[in-house]
């Protein structure tokens, strides 16, 4: 019997601490046991397998799937990269559910009670399953800023909520996208909480103007990077 | 090499997107093996609930098998049972499920947990395993743990009901702290 191939457990390097005060509600839900390396064994390097089955036909499609009487408000934009894992292989058949605030900034939860307007045609949440080469494509509404309760005058910066379900279960992964130039992410506590410079670049968009469609959306390209196999001492790290 | 993209907090907002089926059912009438029920709740450090909170759980089926490429013994595995199961915890959290089988080269059943929260920019990875099982002490991941923590990985039998039930709450710190993993 062939064991799986074992791969890199989660990179502390580019992933934040469960404790980072300046977001103030890590501080009574940080765990601050010492945590504990599980032996992967074939329950890690398995996890659940999603195909077109579990889609809906717009569910790629946020500036169509919630509809009711006309168009959402807003810039439409196209949101497009590929999941690939750290030895740059493409990832494909992996499950991506996206939520975002609408235009306004305001999310479509019961929750949310932001002095914003809900948007009737626009629900923010949408997904998509990679494709053999691990590319996904979205189009949707760039979504707005919102206050939140962390700090005085805390602000969100504008992002879209990205979830991923990968090869198996060391690759799931749950994360942000954001948009480039936006002065609000130095002062944001929830992508500072990235404590490396690089870690925190991955995870803004770039302006893609090849994507961008004349007349119709500007373009964004974001790609997502899961943990890979793990390297042996006989393959050549220098490459 | 490319470095891996960071995690980043679900945040209070994500039910419509993660939690739109049943997905807490991980059965159908169809699914082989025996009923039962897990039950619990998610507490911070100070003891309060969690309700803006989401558990994913991954196991195998009946028999011990996964519906996964990875897994040899796929084609045994139970096509009427995905292992996958998700729950928000405004008021705790369930799952209707199978008692897992024990994998192959395995001692005991036992089943993979994600934690997701707001205020938590990374989840957290837990088991649960069953407190009935006899050879829980053999097994190699529990041994890893402090035997004074091994307690808050063990999913705890409860009486009455019309399934099998079990209580498997979890405490992200504190006295009580789970044990969580790597």
């Amino acid at each position: 019997m062939k064991n799986p191939q074992l791969v890199n457990g989660l990179d502390w390097q580019v992933h934040p601490p469960f404790l980072h005060p300046p977001y103030t509600s890590t501080v009574k839900r940080a765990p601050q046991e010492p945590l504990i390396a599980l032996p992967q064994s074939l329950a890690e390097l398995t996890g659940p397998v999603f195909g077109e089955g579990d889609l809906e036909p717009l569910d790629n499609d946020l500036t169509r799937n919630g509809v009711v009487n006309g168009e959402p408000i807003g810039e439409r934009i196209i949101v497009t990269g590929r999941v690939i894992d750290e030895s740059g292989r493409p990832v494909p058949g992996a499950l991506l559910e996206v939520w975002q605030a609408n235009a306004c900034g305001r999310y479509r939860h019961h929750k949310d009670q932001h002095d914003a307007p809900l948007d009737p045609n626009f629900t923010g949440t949408g997904r998509i399953i990679t494709d053999q080469h691990g590319f996904y494509r979205l189009t949707t509404i760039r979504p707005g800023a919102y206050p939140w309760r962390n700090h005085e005058n805390a602000w969100r910066p504008p992002h879209i909520h990205f979830s991923l379900f990968g090869r198996h279960f060391l690759q799931r992964l749950v994360t942000q996208m954001y948009f480039p130039g936006d002065p609000l992410l130095p002062l944001d506590p929830i992508f500072n909480g990235i404590p490396d410079e690089n870690g925190r670049a991955r995870l803004i968009s770039h302006y893609a103007h090849d994507v961008t469609e004349p007349e119709w959306a500007l373009g964004y390209r974001f790609d997502i990077v899961v943990c890979g196999p793990r390297e042996t001492p006989f393959e050549n790290k220098g490459e | 090499m490319a470095s891996q993209s960071s995690s980043q907090t679900i945040g209070p907002f994500f039910h419509g997107a993660l939690i739109r089926g049943k997905e807490h059912i991980l059965i159908s009438d169809q699914s082989e093996g025996e009923r039962i029920l897990i039950q619990g709740q998610l507490f911070d450090g100070d003891g309060h609930p969690v309700p803006d909170g989401m558990i994913e759980i991954w196991q195998a089926d009946g028999r011990g098998f996964f519906n996964h490429p990875a897994d040899p013994h796929r084609s045994q595995a139970d096509p009427h049972f995905r292992g996958f199961g998700r729950a928000e915890t405004t008021d705790g959290f369930t799952f209707y499920t199978i008692r897992p089988g024990i994998i192959p080269g395995h001692v005991v059943p036992f089943i993979n947990v994600r934690i997701f929260a707001r205020g938590m920019l990374i989840h957290a990875v837990t088991r649960i395993y069953f407190d009935d099982e006899k050879e829980n002490e053999n097994d190699p991941v529990l041994r890893l743990v402090p035997p004074h923590r091994r307690h808050t990985l063990l999913a705890v039998g409860e009486d009455g009901g019309r399934w099998p039930t079990f209580r498997f709450n979890i405490y992200l710190q504190g006295p009580r702290e789970t044990v969580f993993f790597l």
